[in-house]
C-alpha cells in the first residue's frame, strides 16, 4: 500500500504544484523519489510530530495541499491536538498518512500499533478518515484525498500487501465497494482484513453459506445505504477491521442502532490489550480471534436458529 | 514625539478600555493578559503590520498570529479600532450567538489562526513562514506568545526548527509579564535566561520593555535582525498594565471588574475614548 501511495503522489504532484510532502523523520526508501523530484515540496520536518502537524496547517493556510507521513500512532496521537484545532477547526487541505495501520508491525509492539487511530480520526469535525483494503484502493484514495477539500486520514498497512480487487473497483470517498455477492449474510472489511474476509467469504461457500463482501475503506463519510441495504436483504451482519473498538464495527453498530431494521450482527475487532508478545499480522490477528475462521464461525453462529 | 500624542500610545489606550469593557460586560477572564500585550499590539497594528483592513485575505499580508489566544479581547479591540470590523460588535464579546469568543477565532475578520490551547501558534508560523520563503514572498509572520505558553514542549520543536530553515521571515514576540495560569513564572516553571535560551537555538534575539513605545517601535521596525536568523524579541511586560490595582496580580487572570473597578480603571487610562 505504501508504494501505490507514493506512486499516485508522485503522479499527482507532477501535475499539481500545490501538493507537499512533510514526514516526520519516517519513511527510508518511500519517500526518497518525492525528495528528489520536488524538493521545494518536501520537507523533514524532524522527529517533531506536533511542530510537523502545526507547519502542516500554516503551509495549507498559504494554499498547499500537504501530505504528513509517518508510521501508526505518530502523525496521528502525538499531534492529535494539532490535527483538532489546527487543521479540522480551519478545515484545511492537510492529508494525513499513517503508515502500519493496525498490526501491520506486528512484531515490533504495541508503540508501533496504530489500533485506536480510525476511532478517534473518525469523530473528528471536518475529517475524512479512510482505510484502504489494498493497493487498488490505496491508489484510487490517494487520488481521492488530493481532490476532496479538506482534513483526510489515509490510513495504510505496508509494503507488498496483495491486490484483493480482481476488476478495476470504482473506489470512491463515502462508497462501500462489493466484491462477492451473497445471500445469507454480509461482511463489512476496513483497511487489512480484505483478504481475510474474502477467504472467510470462500470458506463459507464451501460449506454451503452464501455472504456478500463489502469493502468499507471509507469510515467517514460511512455509505450508509449499503449497511442498510445489506441488512434488509440478508439479514445478518459481521465486521472486521485490524482495529480496536470505535471504528467499523462501532460505527455500522451507531447505522444499525438507529435503524429499524435489527438483523444480527457482530463487530469482530482486536481487542483492547497491549500486546504482551510479539507477532505477525497473521499471529496477532488469530490471538485476537479476528482471523479467517473465526469469521467463518462468528457467520455460522449467527445463521443458527 | 511626546509619549501621549503617538498614534500607538493612543490606540493603546482606546483598546485598552474596549477590553476592561468587554470583559466587564461578558463577566470573562484574563483582562491581565489582554492588558500587558496592549503597546505590542498597537505598535504592531499602527505601525508594523502590512495589512488592509479592506482585504483580509489579500495574499501579500503580514500576517500576526495571537498564540495566547485567551487575550483575545484586547485582539478583537485592535481589529475592531484597525477597522476589520464594526466597533459596536465588541458589545457582544463572549454573548451568545456572538462571533467574538472567548478565545481568539478565525471567524472574526482578521484574526488569522483560531487559537487558545498554547503551543500551537509557532509551529503554524513556521509553516507559513516557509511557505512564503520558497516561493519568495515577502509578506513577514509575527506570531506573539505569553511566558507561561513556553513551557509547551511542541513551541521548542518550533525553535529549533526556523533557524535551520533560516526563516528570517518570522518573528516571534514573547509577553514576558512573568505570570502564568496559577503562580508566578519563576515558581512554575523558570524560563530564565530566555534570551540565551533562544540565543543558543540560533535565533537573533533582542530584549525590551515592551511598554516603552520608542523601544517597541525602533524594535518593531527593524526585522530581521540578522538576515538568515528568525527574530525573537522577549518583551518585559506588566500583566494587568495600566490599571494601578490589576498590575502584577495574578487574580486578573481570573477575575472580572465590577462597574465601580470598571470605572476606576478607565479613570486610570485616560482613555480618549
Amino acid at each position: 500500500m505504501r508504494t501505490a501511495f507514493i506512486d499516485a503522489l508522485e503522479e499527482a504532484a507532477e501535475q499539481d504544484e500545490r501538493i507537499w510532502l512533510l514526514c516526520g523523520d519516517l519513511g527510508y526508501s518511500v519517500l526518497e523519489g518525492f525528495a528528489r523530484r520536488f524538493p521545494k515540496r518536501y520537507l523533514n520536518a524532524g522527529v517533531a510530530e506536533q511542530d510537523m502537524t502545526g507547519i502542516a496547517a500554516g503551509l495549507a493556510m498559504s494554499g498547499k495541499i500537504v501530505f504528513t507521513y509517518s508510521i501508526a500512532n505518530f502523525p496521528v496521537m502525538r499531534c492529535l491536538e494539532q490535527i483538532r484545532n489546527d487543521v479540522c477547526c480551519h478545515n484545511l487541505n492537510v492529508k494525513i498518512v499513517a503508515v502500519g495501520g493496525g498490526v501491520a508491525y506486528g512484531p515490533a509492539g504495541y508503540t508501533h500499533h496504530g489500533v485506536e487511530d480510525l476511532a478517534i480520526m473518525r469523530v473528528l469535525p471536518n475529517m475524512t478518515t479512510l482505510a484502504p483494503g489494498d493497493p487498488v484502493e490505496t491508489k484510487a484514495l490517494t487520488r481521492a484525498v488530493i481532490e476532496r477539500s479538506g482534513p483526510c486520514y489515509l490510513r495504510l498497512g505496508k509494503a507488498g500487501e496483495p491486490v484483493i480487487h480482481t476488476s478495476q473497483p470504482d473506489i470512491r470517498i463515502g462508497k462501500a465497494a462489493l466484491l462477492r455477492e451473497g445471500s445469507d449474510g454480509a461482511l463489512f472489511s476496513a483497511g487489512g482484513t480484505l483478504g481475510t474476509a474474502m477467504k472467510a467469504a470462500a470458506d463459507l461457500a464451501a460449506r454451503g453459506v452464501s455472504v456478500s463482501v463489502f469493502s468499507m475503506p471509507s469510515l467517514s463519510p460511512l455509505d450508509v445505504k449499503a449497511i442498510l441495504t445489506a441488512a434488509k436483504d440478508t439479514r445478518r451482519i459481521v465486521t472486521v477491521e485490524d482495529h480496536g473498538v470505535g471504528g467499523l464495527g462501532s460505527a455500522v453498530a451507531e447505522v444499525l442502532a438507529a435503524s429499524r431494521i435489527h438483523p444480527r450482527f457482530t463487530a469482530m475487532h482486536l481487542k483492547p490489550q497491549p500486546a504482551v508478545v510479539a507477532g505477525s499480522q497473521a499471529a496477532m490477528h488469530a490471538m485476537h480471534g479476528i482471523a479467517a475462521p473465526d469469521i467463518v464461525e462468528t457467520m455460522l453462529s449467527l445463521l443458527r436458529p | 514625539m511626546p509619549p501621549q500624542t503617538r498614534p500607538a500610545a493612543e490606540f493603546a489606550a482606546k483598546i485598552r478600555a474596549h477590553a476592561l469593557r468587554m470583559v466587564h460586560g461578558a463577566k470573562a477572564s484574563h483582562i491581565g493578559t489582554s492588558l500587558s500585550m496592549a503597546d505590542i499590539l498597537s505598535v504592531l497594528y499602527t505601525q508594523t503590520l502590512r495589512i488592509d483592513p479592506e482585504r483580509p485575505d489579500w495574499p501579500e499580508r503580514d500576517r500576526l498570529i495571537v498564540s495566547k489566544g485567551h487575550g483575545a479581547a484586547i485582539l478583537y479591540a485592535a481589529l475592531a479600532e484597525r477597522g476589520f470590523f464594526p466597533v459596536d460588535w465588541l458589545a457582544d464579546y463572549c454573548k451568545d450567538g456572538s462571533k467574538l469568543m472567548g478565545h481568539a477565532s478565525h471567524h472574526v475578520p482578521g484574526v488569522e489562526v483560531s487559537t487558545g490551547s498554547l503551543g500551537h501558534g509557532l509551529p503554524i508560523g513556521c509553516g507559513m513562514a516557509l511557505a512564503a520563503r520558497r516561493e519568495g514572498r515577502p509578506h513577514r509572520i509575527f506570531v506573539i506568545l505569553s511566558d507561561g505558553e513556553l513551557d509547551e514542549g511542541s513551541n521548542w520543536e518550533a525553535v529549533l526548527f526556523a533557524p535551520h530553515h533560516q526563516l528570517d521571515n518570522l518573528v516571534v514576540i514573547v509577553d514576558y509579564n512573568q505570570i502564568q495560569s496559577f503562580g508566578a513564572v519563576k515558581e512554575v516553571l523558570d524560563l530564565d535566561p530566555l534570551p540565551a535560551k533562544w540565543r543558543a537555538f540560533r535565533w537573533s534575539a533582542m530584549e525590551i520593555d515592551g511598554h516603552d513605545f520608542t523601544d517597541l517601535e525602533s524594535t518593531l521596525n527593524r526585522v530581521p535582525f540578522e538576515p538568515g536568523k528568525p527574530s525573537a524579541i522577549i518583551a518585559h511586560t506588566v500583566k494587568g498594565k495600566g490599571v494601578s490595582f490589576m498590575e502584577n496580580r495574578l487574580a486578573w487572570h481570573y477575575q472580572s471588574p465590577d462597574e465601580g473597578q470598571l470605572a476606576q480603571a478607565l479613570q486610570e487610562l485616560d482613555s480618549p475614548l
